[in-house]
């Protein structure tokens, strides 16, 4: 009897549900009147809250900026929504998004594989997705076909790959390079593939190439072998876990060559594990750096400073960009449309942002210049801006 | 002179794994329990010499006696709590609890203070790289081996020569004979636990100290390789778990230096698969015929 009766409890709660979703449907098309709503499905808690808080706090800095002026007298309603670092979270995030909040775009998520969860939910439902940090290059092109309404504000993989080899052979005039790859992450494989064929290509030798998988501890073994091939630079691309560890452990059997990786190093934990001495003579790629001089970085960051009370990291900056990247988009098309703001998003050209100028390739993939970075006591300092 | 120092390597690595494998194979000989919970006591031991140091800024080796004692207390805790219902049960019944309360500590600790790593302080000891004709080695791994042999001595020396030992064996032999003869069974386990659990301690800050990363998963791996290398050595034996960390740690290094780095793991697993089917007893069992 008991559990009849509540099954008729359920019922009549779905009921009452569907009867209110119904309620919120009237505003259609991202909002009617003078709001045009955007969503912000990013990881809030969970594993890698930090990311996805960073994002936020860009993100919501950029609509206050742009409310400030409107879009042609519209303003931007940010309707944040937390899927807890997880895939299937993300997705009934961006249902929620979609079906009753009916959103003109959605930002988000902060990784990849989060992001992936959405790419679905935003291609049926015809609504915009811009992730700000999902590097993945899978996201906006399968199977060499585009996906129409996902966008992104990030370099992709392969790229930051041909960056650490251009600055290797260019900047550091090395001649012979070993590869360390985390061989448990397609984003490690990504940017070491890209490594080898650039390194290769600027007249570089790869002298040896070892793998590890995440959680592994010990690398004395795997450092030891690379250095008895005596190479002048390793490229390390992983997570800042294990590329602490290895740092720390390389330093400590005297393989003292600069060691160079990408964005997964950013976090204040690897100075922690590798030590600020082993990290002397390390560099790595990355989407901003807070100590670029440029004026549009500068403002940007006091701006960051004056509301959070800290630095902001790329995580910020990208979030950042991708309010200003939408918001470009529904004034050219001077609409709240997805549909519209799909179009004109795909012909942003030259748009200037914190992260560089902006320019959409074919697979929506932005053509922008990505920065290189240098440890030096154990801070990243900014070393250079490379242009693709 | 590369495959020396992988030698060093790989006994520097050995070391580790005869530390933790010590604990093991002790509490196994005793109860003959496998305690799979070890490596997570492992892991409680490694953040509470951590707190230790970062919070209540202590020293390594106050740290690490806080560490032994936290964990001697939590090892009674949990055969009180978890195995001695169990006592009469079948072994595969205590076997299952064991993973069970292993996950229990792994995820409390997650769920506790999140999964997150923690990285030990740069320089608790002041320490060198010797150099021997070419070869590297650090004196850290140096003071590792001393303290993993000096323990296994004082463990060996515990069981064989005092009156605690002497319970501890009698309790091994035949429970119900030793209660007969008026030893206090319940006491003896508990007290192997506690040496066992504050082995798995002191290995936990060492550990900490040595590669620098802690997390509340970092027991699952070396909780297995300690298995492994005490069933080479022959599980219940001491010097057994010793010499079974140390050829082990050889030989993963071996492989990773042969260029098969993605197969160490494996390795190890291939080694407790041989052992177990040609030499079950291991390096230094001796084939006992079961007693009918």
């Amino acid at each position: 009897m008991s559990k009849k009766r509540l099954t008729g409890v359920l019922m009549s709660l779905a009921l009452a549900g569907g009867v209110l979703a119904g309620c919120n449907s009237s505003a259609s098309g991202g909002g009617g009147g003078d709001t045009i709503k955007i969503g912000a499905n990013l990881e809030l808690s969970g594993g890698v809250a930090s990311y996805g808080q960073s994002a936020s706090e860009g993100l919501q800095l950029a609509v206050d900026e742009i409310n400030k002026k409107g879009i042609d007298g519209k303003k931007l309603k940010l309707i944040k929504v937390d899927n807890k670092s997880d895939a299937a979270e993300a997705t009934n995030a961006a249902i929620k998004l979609v079906s009753q909040d009916k959103v003109a775009a959605i930002v988000g998520a902060a990784t990849s594989t989060n992001t992936l969860a959405q790419v679905q939910v935003a291609d049926d439902n015809k609504v915009v997705l811009v992730t700000p940090t999902g590097t993945n290059p899978t996201i906006t092109n399968k199977d060499g076909k585009v996906n129409d309404y996902v966008f992104r504000t990030c370099f992709i993989d392969p790229f930051q790959g041909t960056v650490a080899a251009n600055f290797a052979s260019k900047e550091l005039n090395v001649k012979s390079a070993a590869v360390l790859i985390d061989s448990s992450s397609d984003y490690a494989k990504g940017l070491a593939a890209a490594f080898k064929t650039s390194f290769k290509k600027n007249g570089g030798k790869i002298v040896s190439q070892e793998a590890y998988v995440q959680k592994d501890t010990d690398f004395h073994a795997t450092l030891t072998r690379i250095k008895a091939s005596n190479p002048e630079f390793i490229f390390l691309p992983g997570y800042y876990e294990e590329v602490g560890l290895i740092v720390k452990q390389a330093r400590e059997i005297g393989l003292d060559v600069p060691i160079m990786g990408g964005d997964g190093w950013d976090s204040p934990k690897l100075v922690d594990i590798a030590g600020k001495e082993a990290l002397k003579n390390t560099y790595i790629t990355n989407h901003y750096s807070s100590g670029d001089k440029d004026k549009k970085v500068q403002e940007f960051v006091s701006a960051f400073k004056k509301k959070y009370g800290k630095s902001p990291d790329a995580f910020s900056a990208l979030g950042y960009d991708s309010g200003y990247f939408i918001a470009d988009a529904i004034k050219r098309a001077k609409s709240s449309d997805p549909e519209k703001i799909k179009d004109a998003l795909a012909k942003t050209d030259g748009l200037s942002l914190v992260s560089g100028k902006l320019k959409l390739d074919k697979n929506h993939d932005p053509i922008k210049s990505a920065v290189i970075l240098e440890y030096v006591n154990g801070e990243q300092t900014f070393k250079t801006k490379v242009n693709p | 002179m590369e495959w020396i120092q992988q030698l060093v390597n790989g006994i520097s690595l050995g070391s580790i794994y005869a530390l933790i494998a010590l604990g093991y194979t002790m509490v196994y000989g005793i109860v003959k329990l496998i305690n799979f919970a070890h490596g997570d006591v492992f892991m409680v031991g490694s953040f509470v010499g951590f707190y230790s140091i970062s919070i209540f800024h202590l020293g390594f080796f106050p740290a690490l006696l806080i560490s032994m004692a936290v964990c001697a207390i939590f090892g009674v805790l949990i055969e009180r709590i978890a195995y001695k219902p169990l006592r009469n049960a079948t072994r595969i019944a205590a076997l299952i609890t064991a993973i069970g309360v292993s996950l229990l500590i792994e995820y409390t600790t997650i769920y506790a203070r999140g999964a997150q790593p923690e990285a030990y302080p740069d320089k608790l000891l002041p320490f060198k790289n010797v150099e021997f004709f070419g070869v590297k080695i650090s004196s850290q791994s140096l003071f590792i081996l001393a303290i993993s042999i000096l323990l296994m001595i004082l463990l060996q020396f515990i069981v064989h020569k005092t009156k605690i030992g002497k319970a501890m064996r009698a309790v091994s032999h035949d429970m119900d004979a030793a209660r007969l003869m008026g030893i206090n069974v319940d006491n003896t386990i508990s007290a192997t636990f506690a040496i066992g659990s504050a082995l798995a301690g002191a290995a936990g800050v060492i550990f900490g100290m040595y590669y620098t990363k802690i997390e509340p998963l970092m027991g699952i791996i070396p909780g297995l390789k300690a298995f492994v290398a005490a069933v080479l050595g022959g599980i219940g034996i001491i010097p057994g778990a010793m010499v079974g960390g140390l050829v082990l740690g050889v030989i993963e290094s071996l492989v990773s230096a042969s260029g098969y780095s993605l197969w160490r793991d494996g390795a190890a697993f291939v080694v407790l698969i041989l052992i177990l089917i040609f030499r079950p007893s291991g390096i230094f069992g001796k084939n006992v015929r079961e007693k009918v």
